[in-house]
């Protein structure tokens, strides 16, 4: 951990973003789960993500971020295919 | 606002200003709005935050989520500071001492640090008319300290500071109608808005950033943590909120109301309240008091749109 | 070329702000600052000054928005008194903290209760340990000057901390003096533009602000001390500067014939020239007295008080605000402290008077001088003794 010497002068933090560092996806008790076959790639579970916890990949189809997802369903909930399914987090 | 028969949200602008990484709760409505607001403001944008979830899910020393630059330095004055910046900004450019180009300036805060704690300098920005939004992102009560009630908490619900009991119904007075206090400075754009209308959003967000002067942009903001609901359903709570009138969205431009979404015949409140713990003392009654409220509230939309 | 003119002292820090080419001012009015700030908006209005002024609804927002605009990188500047400095002492630790280069102007004013819009040091005291580095002026020469310098001294990548020049309310805000105002050229020689290398620009994100749990907020407050301390070198430098340049010297503690000086009386602002008449008086009659103003508050100057002391028997040092219930007048609580673990300690009396613009005038500083001698000889049970109240 930082010395008094190391501290930025007012504390300021100078690299944007650093939080991406933090594991929030240690956090989840659930994860989703996409049925690409019912999936319209409509992109309204990447626009609702809390977390900007999903991307999407060349194709199309959604691409999840598993270091920040925190499992909280709002995905699952929305997608009006009902092709994300929420199962238990083993990890 | 447009109707969109299927949502694009994929021609949303893409780049994440709002890192993920941040410690808001599971489910966090709040985040998900200020991740849309982002979106809406793009790069030429300085954040001005008032100390509240956002402040403190963000940015935790040396970590922060935001990609764009942000000062935060107290609870009440978001709206002070940001007036300082904006007329920094304007006597540097025009002394040749900062790039040239619009800068946004916005500030955020919570219901409490904008209807209660901040509403002074709220106010004092608004009527000196800078050119800044200010975006409210409404929880409904002071989230960040332990859910105790504001002056935007709505009727009968419970907080640990408006809890139900013998003698109490929970909060005994009505939400305030804090998009009326803005539109009565005289400012050029008043706007509410939710994050299940994501485009509607930041619409607004962008033209309030558009037009010169302040603007003012109330979001809906559910939190499951202290409306006791599930993480799941809060943009389905963001979506029922507006579909039983309990959070009309419109916007105000120089005086002129415009609905921005009505409805035949409105939604039952209890489809809204049912899901939230914090209404569940609730009885039949309350409820009939409530529903009744809520109409006439929009029918006043209603009458001051079509008045233009 | 300057020119020395008869104004009011409250102008001559308008002048000051105005030649040192502020960008941002935000400021509420306050009796006794108003004619500091409506000077400056008169400036402003015609164009004398290219700067914002803010019309802010309170002292907490003016402060508030010095810090948005400090910020963003903009020379800013404020002034307020009394009841709005506590009003403002919610957001004062920021600017420190956050490292955010400013100058306000104090018109020291007694708190409420009751209301008193007159001056002492009660005002000033309150904000002691906010962070900010804190000069004290004397006269209308002190305000104009150290109003210029102290942009020097803020804005310094040495520094960059927040400055506040003290002036007390009215005795010394509204006297009209002969002060040199200085002229344009020199002070651009002087005092170069401000430069902030962690200013808010979109191209150049930072997040200034962020919240610091147990693990690490000692480490930033240490550090934000350390640099409070280190800065007063660089205070030192730029005063030496200031009389290399201009020809008026001004030190973080000034004597009075206080070299031999057995019995010194202590100061704070505009009094001490008052007391310098009754210094001379008593040295007519042959009492060696001498006077200390303590002119740099805040880093307190440890080492030039110690110097100044040295081979003194007694201090009287003059408070013009209470401790309730406290060990002596703050003003005598720092000297004692100061001069605690020094081998030869004088006895140090504390005496306060001149609350709420109680004028103190030449004869009662003599009587003040002669009876802290007595205390000085046979004693006293008082921790401190209220001075020129009637009984």
């Amino acid at each position: 951990m930082l010395s008094w010497k190391d501290i930025p002068r007012g504390a300021i933090v100078t690299t944007p973003g650093s939080a991406k560092e933090y594991r929030t996806g240690d956090w989840r008790s659930q994860r989703p789960e996409w049925d690409l076959a019912k999936c319209i790639k409509c992109g309204l579970c990447y626009i609702y993500c809390p977390d900007a916890s999903i991307g999407w990949n060349d194709d199309g189809y959604p691409l999840w971020d598993e270091y920040h997802c925190k499992g909280c369903g709002i995905c699952a909930c929305e997608c009006w295919t009902k092709a994300i399914n929420m199962v238990e987090e083993t990890e | 606002m447009e109707k969109y028969g299927l949502y694009v949200p994929k021609l949303a602008p893409q780049k994440e200003y709002f890192a993920p990484g941040h410690r808001a709760c599971v489910g966090c409505g709040e985040m998900l709005a200020v991740r849309q607001v982002c979106k809406a403001l793009g790069k030429e944008t300085i954040v001005i935050n008032s100390t509240g979830c956002i402040e403190i899910v963000s940015s935790l020393f040396p970590d922060t989520s935001w990609e764009m630059p942000w000062m935060h330095t107290l609870f009440d004055n978001a709206a002070a500071v940001a007036s300082g910046v904006e007329s920094a900004i304007r006597v540097m450019q025009r002394k040749g001492k900062y790039r040239d180009g619009k800068v946004n300036v916005v500030a955020m805060g919570g219901d409490g640090a904008t209807f209660d704690i901040g509403l002074q300098a709220l106010s004092g920005a608004m009527e000196r008319g800078h050119d800044f939004i200010y975006v409210c992102y409404d929880n409904e009560a002071y989230m960040n300290t332990g859910i105790q009630r504001s002056s935007a908490t709505p009727y009968g619900a419970m907080t640990t500071t408006s809890p139900p009991g013998k003698k109490s119904i929970g909060q005994a007075t009505w939400k305030k109608d804090m998009p009326a206090i803005a539109v009565a400075h005289n400012i050029p754009y008043v706007a509410t808005a939710s994050p299940a209308y994501p485009f509607d959003l930041m619409a607004k967000v962008k033209k309030g950033a558009e037009l010169k002067g302040p603007a003012y942009i109330q979001i809906y903001s559910p939190c499951p943590t202290g409306w006791r609901s599930a993480g799941e359903i809060s943009v389905k709570l963001a979506r029922l909120v507006v579909e039983t009138g309990a959070f009309p969205l419109y916007e105000v431009e120089n005086g002129k109301y415009k609905l921005s979404m009505d409805f035949e015949k409105l939604r039952p409140i209890i489809d809204y309240m049912k899901p939230q713990g914090r209404f569940r003392h609730l009885t039949e009654s309350d409820l009939v008091l409530i529903q009744k409220r809520l109409e006439d509230q929009l029918q006043e939309l209603r009458d001051k749109s079509n008045a233009n | 070329m300057a020119k020395k003119v008869g104004t009011e002292a409250s102008f001559a820090v308008a002048d000051a702000v105005k030649l040192a080419n502020v960008d941002v001012i935000a400021a509420y009015p306050i009796t006794p600052q108003t004619h500091i700030v409506e000077k400056l908006s008169e400036y402003v209005a015609d164009g004398e000054l290219d700067a914002e002024y803010i019309c802010v609804e309170s002292e907490h927002s003016a402060m508030s928005a010095c810090c948005g605009s400090s910020a963003t990188g903009a020379r800013t500047f404020t002034a307020t008194a009394g009841q709005g400095l506590e009003l403002m002492h919610e957001v004062l630790t920021i600017p420190a903290s956050s490292r955010l280069p400013m100058v306000a102007a104090i018109c020291n004013r007694a708190l409420s209760g009751p209301l008193s819009v007159w001056g002492d040091h009660s005002d000033l005291m309150g904000v002691r340990d906010t962070g900010w580095i804190q000069i004290i002026a004397e006269n209308g020469q002190d305000v104009h000057d150290l109003t210029i310098a102290a942009f020097k001294i803020s804005e310094h990548k040495n520094v960059l901390f927040p400055v506040m020049i003290h002036m007390d309310g009215f005795h010394l805000t509204h006297v009209i003096e002969p002060i040199i105002i200085m002229d344009q050229e020199d002070v651009d020689k002087f005092l170069p533009p401000f430069e902030f290398d962690n200013k808010l620009d979109p191209h150049y994100p930072v997040s200034q602000g962020t919240y610091a749990p147990p693990h690490i907020y000692p480490e930033i407050k240490k550090a934000q001390d350390v640099a409070l301390v280190n800065s007063k070198e660089t205070i030192k430098n730029i005063f030496k500067e200031y009389g290399d340049l201009f020809g008026r010297y001004y030190n973080p503690v000034e004597t009075y014939m206080a070299d031999d000086a057995e019995t010194i009386l202590v100061t704070m602002g505009s009094f001490s020239e008052t007391a310098t008449l009754a210094v001379d008086k008593l040295r007519d009659e042959g009492n060696k007295v001498g006077l200390i103003r303590v002119r740099l508050w805040r880093p307190f100057p440890f080492e030039e008080l110690r110097d100044a002391v040295k081979s003194v028997d007694s201090l009287i040092v003059l408070d013009r605000a209470i401790s309730y219930g406290g060990p002596a007048g703050p003003l005598c609580s720092e000297i004692r402290s100061a001069l605690y673990q020094e081998k030869k300690r004088p006895q140090i009396i504390s005496f306060i008077s001149g609350l709420g613009g109680r004028a103190i005038d030449p004869e009662h500083f003599e009587s003040m001088i002669l009876h802290g001698q007595e205390v000085a000889q046979s004693g006293s049970n008082n921790e401190y003794e209220i001075l020129g109240v009637r009984e």
